[in-house]
């Protein structure tokens, strides 16, 4: 059996789950950032996939500006992620991060 | 003959004209960076950001009127081989987003001295956030869709979290990118589904892919429309993806929510309308109930949520939240009507809020403090003008008559009651008597004396002139629209006209 474009498809579909999961699960602040990441790959599985499936370049291209918007996202959420570390020593998981409420 | 001649790649002409507004913005933030850099002494960098900030917003509220003209002329047509999209509806909604980016920098221009964090990069990140909105209004595409969402969202997520010597704004900020970044990850998801079954990402591709096929099974297309739909849905906080809109709206600096209430929406719902006008115009049998559902669920979430809060910005979160409901009861109606209204209501929502915010950010006072509606008791006595002109933008945005705020929610109700959603225009209605139970207890807080022997909430910070200006042109257009609204429906009536292709 040779795989094809469907299983690809399914794998995106799975990783795309779990990181869906992991975001609403996990309270690790960087954890879920990594979730958010994890859905995006998916994503990319999916474009590449469909991109052969269709016999269609624009798929493939499509992941190239993800990919860019992905490491943007990184540099930024990380940045603010650390801000929120240093103001706070004792606990920063997304439960600790609770002041704003009501 | 050369192999290479051969192979050379033909690129698409470029119409300079249809990327302009983006480019000028976007430019002015790099020019500003530059300005930064090569400026020494740095109190006086910021006026010099604030100089081009400003020329650089004339210039794009310049180049999009020429767009204007140019559609007026030429009609709509595409551009950067169908990338960006130039008609009069991206026009509008750029004129609308670069003057919402003006008035929250007027807004932001004394307060960020005022709280110590005047900065040049402040500016920086407005304006390519504005960049992004003008981008997103004209996109085409749905990469070009998503690219400009990410321009937008990541200075925003640093905007929130300005202020990071007080923990509410980090935490806004952290919790609008954590959320914002899962969103933008599931709209993503969507594009890759539509893609994967039309074949294109291109909106006038993917809309004459569905005129000319039948989709033997549409699963994979209506997957792919509810997960952008998510994504769409928590930019413009449609309930149920409303659930970072109180906490960032209050924990943000008050011109940075001033200017996601107003513009952030505008150029969200852009995109929306975009997406399901032109690329799914054709199956809107399949969307018009989802619609109707984001529409209710905000209707009734953003009115009853604000009914039982305490802050004002909170109060203020929920009803853009409200509002968000009124917008979409335009979108369900799918017709050329709709669009019209909502673009009316959105244009009148952007000053609403605007002026709306301004207000809040002076009661508050020094270090966004405390917006507790305690704050605001008395206020007629203590500050009669500011508290008067408050008065008139909550009225407005409760939809009393001979106010803008009326002339945007009837166009709203006449287009359901075109499109014959009689139900959702009823609930509309219903949800319009709750929010004016809210506004009318703002207003008579500030109506109500401090009693004798209670002490005196803290005074509201003197208004400055850029504040003042945004609250008197908030003010003037209230009235304006709604004694004589016919010239901005009439503008908004001839930005329907959608490039379709």
């Amino acid at each position: 059996m040779t795989p094809t474009a469907t299983w690809y498809l399914v794998v995106a579909a799975l990783l795309f789950s779990i990181g869906g999961v992991g975001m609403l699960v996990r309270r690790n602040v960087i954890v879920m950032f990594m979730c958010v990441e994890l859905m995006l790959n998916a994503v990319n599985l999916s474009f590449v996939a469909f991109s052969t499936q269709l016999d269609d370049v624009g798929g493939q291209v499509s992941v190239f500006f993800v990919l860019v918007v992905a490491a943007a996202e990184v540099a930024i959420g990380l940045a603010l992620i650390v801000a929120v570390f240093r103001r706070r020593r004792s606990g920063a998981t997304a439960d600790d991060i609770a002041e704003l409420r009501g | 003959m050369n192999p290479l001649a051969a192979a050379r790649i033909t690129t698409p002409g470029v119409d300079w004209l249809s990327i302009a507004p983006v480019a000028i913005l976007g430019l002015t933030a790099v020019v500003i960076v530059l300005a930064r850099s090569l400026i020494r002494k740095r109190p006086a960098a910021y006026p010099v950001a604030m100089a081009i900030t400003v020329l650089g917003l004339g210039l794009a509220a310049l180049a999009l009127l020429a767009q204007w003209r140019r559609f007026r002329v030429d009609g709509p047509y595409q551009s950067l081989s169908g990338m960006v999209a130039v008609d009069g509806f991206a026009a509008f909604i750029g004129l609308v987003v670069v003057f919402a980016t003006a008035m929250a920098v007027l807004l932001a221009s004394r307060y960020l001295i005022r709280e110590r964090l005047d900065g040049p990069e402040y500016l920086t990140l407005m304006l390519l956030s504005s960049a992004g909105m003008v981008a997103m209004a004209s996109a085409n595409d749905l990469i070009t869709v998503f690219v400009a969402l990410e321009i937008v969202s990541i200075p925003l997520y640093v905007l929130a979290a300005f202020d990071r010597r007080r923990n509410a704004s980090l935490e806004a900020g952290l919790k609008y990118f954590l959320l914002g970044a899962f969103a933008s990850a599931v709209f993503l998801y969507g594009v890759a589904l539509t893609y994967g079954a039309t074949g294109s990402t291109n909106l006038t591709l993917i809309a004459r892919f569905l005129a000319d096929n039948t989709l033997l099974d549409g699963g994979a297309l209506l997957v792919g429309l509810a997960l952008m739909l998510v994504g769409l849905g928590f930019k413009v906080a449609a309930a149920p993806f409303q659930m970072w809109t109180p906490d960032v709206y209050e924990g943000a600096p008050t011109p940075v929510t001033a200017f996601m209430a107003s513009a952030t929406k505008a150029a969200a719902f852009a995109a929306l309308l975009r997406l399901l006008y032109t690329g799914l115009g054709s199956s809107s049998a399949d969307w018009r109930p989802i619609i109707w559902g984001l529409a209710v669920l905000s209707l009734l979430v953003g009115s009853i949520g604000a009914v039982v809060q305490t802050d004002v910005k909170r109060m203020l979160a929920y009803s853009s939240i409200n509002h968000a409901g009124f917008i979409l009861i335009g979108v369900e109606a799918a017709s050329d009507r709709g669009l019209a209204s909502s673009l009316t209501y959105l244009a009148i929502y952007a000053f609403l809020a605007l002026g709306s915010f301004a207000v809040v950010g002076l009661v508050t006072g020094r270090g966004d403090a405390d917006s507790a509606l305690s704050r605001f008791r008395g206020l007629t006595q203590r500050r009669p003008a500011l508290a008067y002109a408050f008065v008139l933008l909550l009225l407005a945005q409760a939809g009393v008559p001979l106010t803008a705020g009326f002339v945007a929610k009837f166009r709203v109700f006449a287009a359901a009651v075109a499109g014959e959603s009689y139900l959702l225009a009823l609930i509309g209605m219903l949800t319009a008597a709750i929010a004016a139970f809210v506004y009318l207890r703002i207003v008579l807080t500030m109506f109500l004396p401090v009693e004798e022997g209670e002490a005196a909430p803290p005074a509201p910070v003197r208004a400055d002139p850029g504040t003042t200006i945004v609250i008197a042109v908030a003010c003037a257009l209230t009235v304006i629209v709604g004694v004589a609204p016919a010239a901005l429906v009439h503008v908004a009536e001839r930005a329907t006209l959608l490039f379709r292709g």
